[in-house]
């Protein structure tokens, strides 16, 4: 970690118009679970429902694009990344610093919502709540990481984000069950499975697959983001 | 002391050659990088601030590849021609925050001193944002001071600058010239490579055109053969006076365009022979017009010369 990094990156990330973005997502998630929390029926299918779909399926997945491309995208977007790299700086370390701040920020707005909206739609009860927290603390790190790469790799990293969240997940992922097995909402669904021990939160993924699938794509998504990194072109605008 | 070594340098994306074999060294004092627009001027900076890979050849700092050597900026400074710069951020955040990344012992003591050095104490608080282009530049300046490097590169540093502001700069880079650095700035206009570097190298078009003294260079700009457009109440007329000039190389009649064209081996001789002859003949000048004189045409005479 490389405080002064951190610094920098917290200030661009917070500071702009996403820092705005930031807050309107969760709070959108809180809103509905607090107009749902009084409208009846199953409780705990309702809670699954908008903890699941609405929470690991939407909130997360959006958070960690625009958070995880923010902390990087941006500066090599306008060009003011050089004055990170040119200095005698590990590349390994500028990269597992920013991703440091996306996995905080992501878990600083969408786990601590998703945990309040739990309580308020079903208290604590069958382990709901926290399983799904703990569902958007290891899926909201595996998006960052890969969505911090996509900023290193490609300019339209928003658009191949958005592609996959959306295309690749959202739609595929309803049609093909094959799909479920590459996808970081499922094995976050996996993980609040386990914890909640509640057979209403249904996981196409088993535990012991995904796990080790949210591990390896955090860690080669931030080894090949430092490799990138590290040969980052700077074309010249002639 | 520090030296940068190109060495058989090219570089090319997909099927543009940006830079074509080109070797040079950059050493101790001020090197002015001239070249038209689009000439290779930023890849080759690019490419000696490590931002980008030679396609072939090498490009060395002291004997030490810089592509992928992050240890090489503890000795270049880099004032990039882009000019975000974390916009939030103050003068003083934005230089600090350089100096820390450098790991400098002392920061804060550094950032100030880069901030004297610059002369922009006064605005240190101030957002960067809010800056004009030229305190920019000082600040960028500052930021590339802040290690006390032993290189210097600047890229296009006086784009949009005012007179005042050029100045200044131009004062900061001639002392840090005087001290033994090694300092290069790349500029597409001739005037200001003239006031600040006496040594020169010129890019035209991807390629090495010229390399040395200014004046020698200068001198060669000057006595190319220059063309000029002339129209005039009896070009015939003026066209026999002129040739039996010896500053005028040839004389071509233009019947399509109604002109003369002429071409002059001799600059100031023609320059003065013109109006001369023009009076003592009666004939009247409607057009004189240079038709080789802009800056691209220039640099290509010198790829050739």
């Amino acid at each position: 970690m490389n405080p002064t990094v951190a610094r920098l990156t917290l200030r661009g990330l917070l500071g702009r118009r996403r820092g705005i973005l930031l807050l309107v997502v969760p709070a959108l998630l809180l809103l509905v679970s607090a107009l749902a929390s009084g409208a009846g029926g199953d409780e705990r299918d309702l809670t699954v429902k908008i903890l699941g779909q609405l929470g690991l399926g939407t909130l997360v997945p959006i958070l960690g694009l625009v958070v995880g491309t923010g902390v990087i995208a941006t500066e090599i977007d306008d060009g003011s990344i050089v004055y990170l790299l040119a200095k005698p700086l590990p590349r390994w370390q500028i990269v597992t610093t920013k991703l440091a701040v996306a996995i905080g920020t992501t878990w600083v707005f969408a786990a601590v919502p998703t945990l309040l909206s739990g309580l308020l739609l079903y208290g604590t009860r069958d382990g709901v709540a926290l399983g799904y927290t703990v569902a958007v603390l290891v899926a909201g790190a595996a998006y960052s990481a890969l969505f911090l790469l996509l900023g290193v790799v490609t300019r339209h990293a928003v658009v191949a984000g958005l592609a996959y969240a959306l295309i690749w997940e959202s739609l595929i992922g309803n049609f093909v069950a094959g799909a479920r097995t590459l996808s970081v909402q499922q094995w976050g669904r996996s993980v609040a499975e386990a914890v909640a021990g509640d057979a209403a939160i249904g996981a196409d993924v088993s535990f012991g697959v995904a796990v080790p699938l949210l591990l390896a794509v955090t860690v080669a998504a931030t080894v090949l983001a430092s490799v990138k990194l590290a040969g980052l072109t700077l074309a010249g605008d002639e | 002391m520090a030296t940068i070594t190109i060495d058989k340098v090219s570089r090319w994306f997909g099927n543009v050659v940006a830079v074509n074999d080109i070797s040079m060294t950059i050493g101790p004092g001020i090197t002015g990088l001239l070249g038209p627009n689009g000439a290779g001027k930023s890849t080759l900076i690019h490419m000696m601030s490590g931002f980008l890979a030679p396609s072939s050849g090498a490009v060395t700092l002291d004997g030490a590849p810089i592509w992928r050597n992050q240890q090489v900026y503890r000795q270049i400074g880099l004032v990039p021609e882009r000019e975000s710069m974390y916009d939030y951020l103050t003068g003083w955040e934005f230089v600090l925050a350089n100096a820390e990344l450098h790991g400098l012992a002392h920061p804060g003591a550094a950032a100030r001193r880069a901030l004297d050095l610059v002369e922009m104490a006064y605005a240190k608080d101030r957002r960067t944002g809010t800056y004009s282009k030229g305190m920019k530049q000082r600040v960028k300046m500052a930021s590339a001071l802040v290690h006390d490097p032993s290189v210097l590169l600047l890229d296009e540093p006086f784009n949009g600058m005012d007179p005042r502001q050029r100045l200044q700069l131009m004062d900061l880079l001639r002392r840090f010239g005087a001290d033994g650095r090694t300092v290069l700035f790349s500029s597409h206009i001739l005037e200001e490579v003239e006031q600040l570097a006496r040594h020169i190298e010129v890019v035209v078009a991807g390629r090495h055109a010229a390399s040395g003294d200014f004046r020698k260079i200068r001198r060669l700009m000057t006595d190319r053969p220059h063309r000029y457009l002339v129209r005039s109440s009896d070009d015939r007329r003026l066209a026999a006076a002129l040739i039996a000039d010896g500053s005028t190389a040839g004389v071509e009649v233009d019947g399509r365009e109604r002109a003369l064209r002429i071409e002059a081996v001799n600059f100031q001789g023609f320059t003065t022979l013109l109006p001369r002859v023009a009076r003592d003949a009666g004939i009247r000048l409607y057009t004189v017009s240079p038709a080789d004189e802009s800056l691209e045409s220039v640099f290509s005479y010198l790829v050739s010369a």
